[in-house]
Formats: structure tokens, sequence, C-alpha cells
């Protein structure tokens, strides 16, 4: 049990990570981007690729970033400049990426068992500095049973996911982050205070998908392979944490919204891992769950909304009535 | 400032529904110049409006901001000069950011938009003071979201933005049309005030005669896509709605059409 939900947090952290490129399109730029479930796995691709072919770790992961960022800013280009209806636009790309990736990849899958990967090299140096181990004893006092194998990943994947949302946060307050923020908002007014709304969405979708494939990217080296298909539903499952999060956590601020994206990933990831423990339920039943849980998350917080708002008026009405009965 | 010659602009060209919205309009704004636009529905003010923001393009023409010609240059490179006030008080401003975000985006018009801050302390100052201007309050409220304003704050908003950067031009399309009118009231004596201080070259459409009246140093009335009547200085101080109708009737040989513009 505690090793699962150890595992579920793992990588709900790293989907974090695409969750926020989600959030990008879908929330600040109001793009409903379907890129996301090639970008995740051209990201993939990428990384393994280079792994592969003996490139640093870094430069992997770097190079994946930056492959989403060109299929993002293709998609925009064929909003904004071929006046393509943004959902198609998306769809296009997302098929177009799914030959792209297979090229890229040359092959349908790419183990990368035995390679050295960002994660087996953060577990060498976390078992070198014996942190490992001195958490393993820590949890051992407090009654665990079966210990994690590392908890680099863990630790260094929250710090990175992090460190994203804290940039995310300030590129959302400079003048290109404001800017871009009203193209969601209200167009009409953003081009008449002199922004070229074509470019910003374009830059919008380039970093929506950047994040998206560096996730992947990552996320191909967590597991130890990439997969043609690893990023199907990738865009349900973005958008149900971004649903999921906003619902838990709010969004009075921006730094709050991406806070509630991380969050909304990670607990995604731990309701799909109980849902698939239990015994009724199996793997394939996770995009049920996933369409449940979005739901949910929608619907929930309206009902509470309205229930308080009810008993708000019954308890004003009450108050009213003592009123008039104790003057009469 | 301002020079529009030989505008036109046709819509539908070639079907039943063919409408000629502009026909040789002349135009020319001294520096500081006030113009307010009035004219009966489908006359072609909007059209103007939208020719010189660069929301439209013209079939014939020249449009010239401050020497230069502006007449092929798209909406968001002519916005560096020209501040814009809409109809509906929604349009101006971005309802989910706050009143100092707003007012950042606002402040970078003129200017390239970098990866620095939106807002600063320095420039929060500049806000709050120029909010002032506004007696609203709304200097206390700087990160309230401006979806939570009212119509009329909204647009007082809007025109704060639209003018403290300096743009060369200041366009007011109507916008005072939509709001109640204790709050239209309140936005055309802000537009007065602002406009007197900042001596910015204006040009207001309006369907309101009495403001019409009231603002400005110059009037326009536009009929059927062309400028049928151009009164500026004392003569404007001196006209009335019944002499401006009487006007159109000599003019047109037949009565002015439109009641929103006389009761309004």
């Amino acid at each position: 049990m505690f090793i699962s939900m150890f595992n579920a947090v793992e990588s709900g952290i790293i989907f974090a990570i695409m969750a926020l490129g989600v959030y990008l399109s879908f929330r600040i730029l109001d793009f409903p981007d379907l890129t996301v479930d090639g970008s995740f796995v051209t990201g993939a691709a990428v990384s393994a690729l280079l792994i592969v072919n003996g490139m640093p770790t870094g430069v992997a992961i770097f190079a994946a970033l930056l492959a989403g960022f060109i299929a993002g800013s293709i998609t925009g280009l064929l909003n904004t400049k071929g006046k393509v209806n943004p959902l198609l636009s998306g769809i296009l790309m997302m098929t177009a990426l799914y030959s792209i990736n297979l090229r890229i990849m040359g092959q349908s899958n790419i183990p990368l068992l035995n390679q050295d990967t960002f994660f087996t090299q953060l577990r060498s140096v976390f078992e070198r500095l014996g942190i490992d181990q001195l958490l393993d004893q820590g949890l051992t006092t407090v009654g665990v049973e079966r210990l994690p194998s590392t908890y680099s990943a863990l630790i260094i994947m929250l710090l990175v996911t992090f460190m994203i949302k804290f940039i995310t946060d300030y590129f959302l307050k400079t003048e290109v982050g404001l800017a871009l923020r009203a193209i969601g908002d209200n167009e009409q007014m953003i081009r008449s205070f002199s922004a070229n709304t074509d470019h910003l969405k374009v830059l919008g979708l380039g970093v929506s998908n950047g994040l998206v494939a560096l996730s992947g990217g990552l996320y191909a080296q967590f597991t130890g392979f990439s997969d043609l298909n690893m990023g199907i539903g990738m865009i349900v499952i973005g958008l149900a944490s971004v649903i999921i999060g906003e619902s838990i956590v709010g969004t009075k601020t921006i730094g709050r919204t991406t806070l509630a994206v991380v969050v909304g990933a990670v607990i995604y990831r731990m309701v799909i891992t109980l849902a698939i423990r239990s015994d009724f339920l199996d793997n394939g039943d996770t995009k049920l769950i996933t369409a449940l849980l979005v739901v949910l998350a929608l619907v929930v917080p309206k009902v509470i909304e309205t229930v308080k708002e009810s008993s708000r008026k019954r308890k004003k009405r009450h108050a009213l009535n003592q009123q008039v009965r104790r003057g009469a | 400032m301002l020079r529009v010659e030989n505008l036109s602009v046709t819509f539908n060209e070639g079907t039943p529904d063919e409408k000629k919205a502009l026909q040789d309009i002349q135009l020319e704004l001294k520096q500081g110049d006030f113009v307010t636009v009035i004219g009966s529905n489908g006359a072609g003010k909007s059209t103007l409006m939208n020719m010189i923001s660069g929301a439209l393009f013209p079939d014939v023409g020249m449009i010239e901001i401050n020497d230069q010609n502006v007449t092929t240059l798209r909406e968001h490179k002519r916005a560096k000069q020209i501040g814009r006030v809409f109809q509906d008080p929604m349009a101006g401003t971005s309802p989910k950011m706050t009143i100092e975000e707003n007012l950042a985006i606002a402040y970078a018009r003129n200017k390239t938009r970098t990866l620095k801050p939106g807002s600063n302390k320095k420039r929060r100052e500049l806000f709050k003071s120029e909010l002032q201007r506004l007696h609203l309050g709304l200097e206390h409220r700087l990160s309230a979201k401006v979806g939570l304003l009212s119509g009329g704050e909204r647009q007082a908003l809007s025109l704060l933005m639209a003018t403290f950067t300096q743009p060369d031009i200041l366009l007011l399309d109507e916008h005072t049309a939509a709001l109640d009118p204790s709050r239209a009231e309140l936005i055309t004596t802000l537009t007065g005030e602002i406009v007197a201080e900042t001596g910015l070259t204006t040009l207001m459409v309006t369907h309101n005669m009495q403001q019409a009246l009231d603002l400005g140093n110059r009037l326009i009335m536009m009929d059927k896509g062309q400028i049928i009547l151009d009164i500026d200085g004392a003569k404007k101080q001196a006209l009335t709605i019944e002499k401006l109708l009487q006007e159109f009737q000599r003019i047109r040989g037949k009565q002015m059409d439109n009641d929103r513009a006389i009761l309004g």
C-alpha cells in the first residue's frame, strides 16, 4: 500500500509538469489544444533516442523540451496564420506527430534498460551520500515494512516541478505574461493595447507543449522506456489534474492556481492507483475513473455552493422572522 | 495629427446587400482637437472609427497619423499610437485580471513587452495616482479583479487605460451608450476632464446630441457614409439640438429619422 502510493506520487509529480502545460493552453490561452497527446510522446521519443545514442541525460531532457516547443508553435501557426479552428489545429498536429514520433524512434518502443538515465544517476548520488539509507531507517522506525527502492526521484522531481511552477508564476506576471493571460480573457482588448496576439499565441502554445514534452521526456527516463502509444489520453489526464486541483485548492491567485494544478496531478494519480487496487476494477477502467473524477470535480463544488447558499438564505430568513416576531 | 483622405469602403460589393459604408471621407484633426461625431444608425461613424484603428481596411484612401502613413498598418501596430474605448464596458478590460494587472497591460502599450515584471513599486504608485483622477476609490482596490467592478467603474477604468500613456489619438466609440444615465453622466464628465488635462487629440462617436454639443471644440455630422456637416469654434458653442435638426433637414431635405439621437 505504502509503496504503490509512493509510486503514484512519484509519477504524479512528473505528470504535474504536463498538467502545467495543459493549464497554459486551456486556461491561460483558452485554447483547447489536443497537440498534447502527441507532444508528450515526442518528448519521450527524443529523450529516449538521445540517451540510447549516448548523449548526457540533461541534454536529452532539454532536447525534449525544445521538440515540444516546436510542435506547439506549429499548432499555433496553423491556428493564427492558417486560420484553422483551434480544436482542429491540435487534432491535425497530434495526428501528424504520431508518424513523426515513429520516425524519431524508428520503432514503436525504445527500452532504456541498462541505460544511464537522469533517475539512475540521481539514485546513485543519493546512495553515495547515504540519503536513501537515512530515510529508510526513518521509515522503518515509524513501522513501514516494504520500503521504496529510492527517494531520489521523488525529492528531486518535487524540486524540479516546484521550480517550474515558480518560473511559470513569474512568467505570467511579466509584461509578456500579462498580455498572454489577457488573450484568453479578452482578445479584442489586448489587441487594442498593441499586443500581437498571433505571436503571443504561438509563443504560449510553444511553451505549453514544451512543458508537456519535458514531462514526457522525464517520464520516459523514469519508467525506462518510450512507447508510441504512451500519450493516448494524456490531454484528459492533464485536464483532469487542472480541474481536480482547481476545485480543491482554488484559483484565487496565479500562484495558487498553479499549485492547484500540481496538487491535482498528484491526487489524480493517487486516486487512480487506489481505484485499480480495489478488487472489482482493473487497468482498463482507468479512463472511466478519469471521466468520473472530472465530473465529480466539476459537479461537487457547485452542489456545495448551492447548499451553502440556501442554508445562508434560510438562516437570514429565520433571523428576520425572529426580528419581526419580537417587534410585534 | 490625424489626416484622412478620400477614404471609401463598400461592404458586400456586387451583392444585393451592397452598402457604401464610407464615401470619399476627408477629415483632418489638429493637435489637441476634440471632435464629436453624430449621425443616425448606419451613417458610417463606427466604420470610420474601425478604419482609423485598423480593425478594418479601406478600399481606397489614406490615413495618416502624426505625418506617418498608417493605411495598411495592422491594428496592433497602430495601437501604439491610438487609445480606444469601446461601447461595451466589458470590452476594454480583462475581467479575470486585477485592476493593477489591467493597468500594467495598458502601461506596456507603447513599448516592447519584455520578460520583466509587468508591475513594480514605481509603476504601482503611478497607477494609484492615475486612478485618483476617477474619484471612484479604485486606487484602494488595486488587487481586485476587474470582473467584480460595475459597468460604470469598468468603463471609467477603460477610459483611464486608453489615455494615461498619452496616445497620439483617442477614439471613443459611443463609450457611454451602454450605461445608465447617471453612470453615463459620470463617464462624460470624466472624459471632458481627462481630455482637457491631457490635451489628447480625440474623436468621439456618440448617439447623444446633447453630449456631442457639450463636449469638444468641433462637431461632425455623418449620413450615408459621408460627412455632411462640420462645425467648429464659436459656431459650435452656439449650436443647439434644434438647430442641428434644422441643419440636417436643410442638407438632406428630410427629417432625421432617429429618435434615439434626439432623445438620448
